[in-house]
């Protein structure tokens, strides 16, 4: 079966072709990442306007290097949830138009499966596995017993984990997205300030940031009032070290919990250094699945593994009037 | 005008809950104060005032979060929006059906009107919120608490 995948849910216009749920034929992404970084976060008119200007460019190169026929595609996928809605729905009317004209037939997927399926690329899933999935508008704990089927044991109660490292990247006058900068200044840093870990109930699989995230604003606050340096190195370092205590902490006893066989992470802050060292040096007996960092950020090609398995387990189609929703509802129903 | 201290996260919800129990359809809460002030904490509050069940966490990444009540809550985070544009039909929602809460409301402070405005600071580790309105609409509620 070979996909045409498409996503557009935030900052990147990418379409992929995807044959048999694991061969990468193209994966074409155009980040707009430059565009939005002077805001300080993705303003969502200026990403639609980018997406439409973008997309059908970016749709047939992902065709051609791919080096198929548009008769060779099966299916069209395209996520349909979470995102930024106006950006979500020029993917989705693209690819609604793509399918129509050529009679091929389209499914909706949820962004948040295609993070956790990005894994399944260079990998082969084992179940039961759980997944951490971590990227600027999601912390979830994912369990996962057999394809396509998923159960949410913890999100996050107030901010995720990428919002929190966008937000103290904000307090310390670094660049907007957080994540990469603070990462890179924490390996320089030592973990001297003594930062709260927000683990909320100890057996439970939830997360909370916002707590952590107000130290370190009190922190800032506290020492320009009284004319002391602020080590930007040793903050980051300190809030890393929190954030992956927590992260880590939790997804090793879910592990344990639920006897997986392998433990994964997904979503743009699984590039995150400080996160995959220390799940690599406290993870013992489970096998640990990290994606290439090219699969991590935002990528149709993960769209277009997720369809296939989505497709395989439900044979279903969507209509046309399929239609975009900021909220994800993978494994709360 | 009406001003209000918290001495914690608790108290801070406990305070949301009592405004969210006054809420009324259609009304409008404009929330102001720096990251971390306790915006989302207090709209937790207002949650479980309007009998929402489902978790309520920030809206900063999607703009807005729509969730089921007594009456539906609207949770806009327009820190990023100048204007109030047209990719989210904002307006629809901000006069609509449900309750809104907006958060760094200036923003789109040309597209507002008839709100509770509740502008929030710390004070010595104490949250200190001041409530204020020209619509007459909230002003049993500024009497009430």
């Amino acid at each position: 079966m070979i996909i045409l995948a498409i996503e557009t849910s935030c900052d990147e216009t990418s379409a992929a072709v995807v044959k048999n749920g694991k061969e990468i034929l193209s994966n074409i992404v155009v980040s707009q990442m430059d565009i939005h970084s002077e805001f300080g976060g993705v303003v969502p008119e200026v990403a639609s306007r980018h997406h439409v200007t973008s997309i059908t460019k970016v749709i047939d190169k992902a065709i051609n290097d791919a080096g198929i026929e548009k008769s060779d595609i099966d299916l069209v996928a395209v996520t349909k949830a979470p995102g930024l809605i106006g950006a979500l729905l020029v993917g989705i009317n693209a690819a609604k138009a793509f399918a129509f004209s050529n009679n091929i037939p389209i499914i909706g997927i949820d962004h948040i499966k295609g993070h956790i399926y990005a894994n399944q690329i260079e990998n082969d899933m084992k179940f039961p596995l759980i997944t951490l999935v971590v990227s600027g508008g999601h912390t979830e704990l994912v369990l996962m017993k057999e394809h396509n089927r998923f159960e949410l044991l913890g999100c996050t109660q107030d901010d995720a984990v990428g919002e929190a490292y966008d937000k103290v990247a904000r307090v310390l006058g670094l660049s907007y997205p957080g994540g990469p900068i603070v990462d890179k200044l924490a390996k320089e840093g030592i973990d001297s300030y003594n930062l709260p870990r927000p683990y909320l109930q100890k057996d439970k699989f939830d997360f909370s940031f916002s707590g952590l995230k107000s130290a370190v604003i009190n922190l800032i606050h506290n020492s320009k009032q009284r004319n002391e340096e602020i080590r930007v190195n040793d903050v980051c370092r300190s809030f890393q070290e929190s954030v992956t205590d927590v992260l880590v902490t939790k997804t090793i006893s879910a592990a344990k919990k639920y006897g997986v066989k392998q433990v994964m992470i997904a979503g743009g802050v699984a590039a995150n250094r400080g996160l995959r060292n220390k799940l690599n040096d406290n993870i013992g007996e489970f096998e640990l699945i990290i994606p290439h960092v090219k699969y991590c950020t935002d990528n149709a090609a993960m769209i277009g593994v997720a369809a296939h398995y989505q497709y395989l387990d439900l044979r279903m189609y969507d209509k046309m009037d399929l239609n975009g929703r900021p909220f994800s509802e993978l494994g709360r129903d | 005008m009406k001003t209000i201290y918290t001495r914690n996260v608790e108290e801070t919800i406990e305070l949301g809950k009592l405004i969210g129990h006054m809420m009324f359809s259609g009304a409008i809460i404009t929330l102001n104060g720096d990251l971390g002030a306790g915006k989302t904490t207090l709209t937790k509050g207002i949650a479980l005032g309007l009998g929402v069940k489902r978790v309520v966490n920030s809206p900063t990444f999607t703009i807005m979060k729509v969730y089921d009540g007594r009456i539906p809550l609207y949770h806009m985070d327009v820190y990023r929006l100048d204007g109030i544009g047209f990719d989210y039909d904002l307006e629809d929602y901000l006069y609509g059906e449900g309750v809104s809460v907006v958060e760094w409301s200036d923003n789109i402070k040309d597209s507002l009107e008839g709100f509770l405005r509740i502008d929030i600071s710390i004070e010595n580790g104490n949250r200190k919120f001041t409530l204020s309105t020209d619509d007459s609409r909230y002003n049993m509620i500024l009497e009430k608490l």
